[in-house]
């Protein structure tokens, strides 16, 4: 399935009390590496969507939720089990260095 | 795509899309890998690109190569949007693996995979990246709104990020740890009539302080020894770039510093058909104008190769 848009109204039902893990891309539209990350994203969530759903979250738009997370660098890709952030990776990264990465939640 | 093709080139910023414009207007239909992540080099990071000839009021680095990318579209080359992530370059014909597991047969190999950043070489500055260390002033700035952060280096990157960074930032520290930048003029001149930047020479970064987050830095003078604790909450770090040259380590001639060697001025390596160009090659000029120009070189050092073969 493609990825779709996380805001701060929605964070906590989407990704907090998801049952399935839940992979936030923090990215912003001026931000080249997250910008190139962006399809590698929608190719995985195309893939794996059904063990991992992926949503993005405008840092522009939604700053609070990215503070509160403490991203001070984009794009920070975070994975969220059960409520809680479980892997966190920092900057664009060829898809499949990223597959690796989420090798324990998408097989 | 015939089995055998004439060029594949390895990279994409202005060195690897000038090689593709100067080889496809060749009729030599060059396939150019750009990178999956990498497309379009260091220059997609840059702000404003104020010394490439041509543009009179400047240019923005993402749109420069943006537009060297539709130029190499505008001829019969093939784009491809991913990594090579292994080459074998002996023998008369060199295979290449791509990221997705195809392999591409090609004469001739241009080699223009550029630089990445350089890390100070500290545990915590790594642990700590994404948590206030950042390599990419563009790209994190805006986390580090009425903050003071600090910016390591002396070149012109370094100049660059600082004053792009006095944007967001309260206060720039720029640590350098030499007593003067190896900068240009104009760049230094500009980062000293900034009045949100401050200069430390002679001090280098030993080691980056925070639990979750960069809450300082450890300091060492480099004349006196003296060590200090200073409060930032951000580190940029500018100090250089290293040559990607990982994948042909044992194949083409490296020096010391990892750079690709070619012959005297032309962009030959010592392997038959390889040629290599751009930051992969240049420790001196490193400029975006340079790297186009020897892209250009390395397309026509292939077309005469591929002539004689």
């Amino acid at each position: 399935m493609a990825t779709t848009k996380v805001t701060t109204a929605d964070f906590e039902s989407v990704v907090l009390k998801s049952a399935t893990p839940v992979l936030v891309d923090f990215w912003a539209e001026w931000c080249g590496p997250c910008r190139a990350v962006g399809p590698i994203l929608e190719e995985i969530s195309n893939e794996y969507g059904d063990k991992l759903k992926i949503v993005k979250l405008n840092t522009d738009e939604e700053g609070s939720i990215a503070m509160k997370y403490g991203i001070s660098s984009i794009p920070t890709m975070n994975v969220f089990v059960g409520g809680e952030v479980v892997k966190t990776i920092v900057g664009a990264k060829p898809k499949p260095a990223l597959l690796k990465d989420l090798e324990s939640y998408i097989k | 795509m015939s089995d055998i093709n004439e060029v594949v080139i390895v990279g994409s910023g202005p060195a690897g899309y000038t090689a593709a414009i100067y080889a496809a207007r060749a009729q030599l239909k060059p396939i150019i890998y750009e990178g999956s992540v990498t497309a379009g080099g260091a220059l997609m990071n840059t702000t404003e690109v104020e010394n490439f000839p041509g543009f009179a009021t400047g240019v923005m680095g993402p749109e420069l190569m943006e537009s060297m990318r539709k130029q190499v579209e505008r001829f019969d080359a093939k784009i491809i949007t991913d990594d090579i992530v292994s080459m074998k370059l002996t023998g008369d014909i060199k295979e290449l693996t791509d990221g997705s597991g195809n392999t591409v047969k090609a004469k001739s190999v241009i080699l223009a995979m550029g630089s990445a950043y350089k890390e100070i070489g500290l545990p915590n500055e790594k642990r700590l990246s994404g948590r206030g260390v950042s390599w990419c002033a563009t790209c994190d700035g805006f986390f580090f709104r009425e903050q003071v952060i600090a910016v390591v280096g002396g070149g012109d990157s370094a100049m660059e990020e600082a004053n792009f960074l006095t944007r967001f930032a309260s206060k720039v520290v720029l640590i350098h740890r030499r007593d003067s930048f190896r900068a240009s003029k104009i760049m230094i001149e500009r980062a000293q009539a900034n009045p949100k930047i401050e200069f430390l020479f002679n001090h280098e970064v030993i080691d980056v302080l925070g639990e979750d987050k960069v809450v300082g830095l450890k300091l060492k003078n480099t004349v006196s020894g003296d060590e200090s604790i200073k409060d930032f909450t951000g580190l940029f770090v500018a100090i250089g770039h290293l040559p990607r040259s990982e994948l042909v380590v044992g194949q083409v001639e490296l020096n010391s510093d990892g750079y690709v060697q070619v012959e005297g001025r032309s962009t030959k390596t010592k392997l038959a058909g390889v040629f290599a160009c751009g930051d992969l090659v240049d420790f001196t000029y490193r400029q975006a104008v340079t790297a186009a120009g020897s892209g250009c070189q390395a397309a026509l050092d292939a077309e005469r190769y591929l002539a004689g073969h």
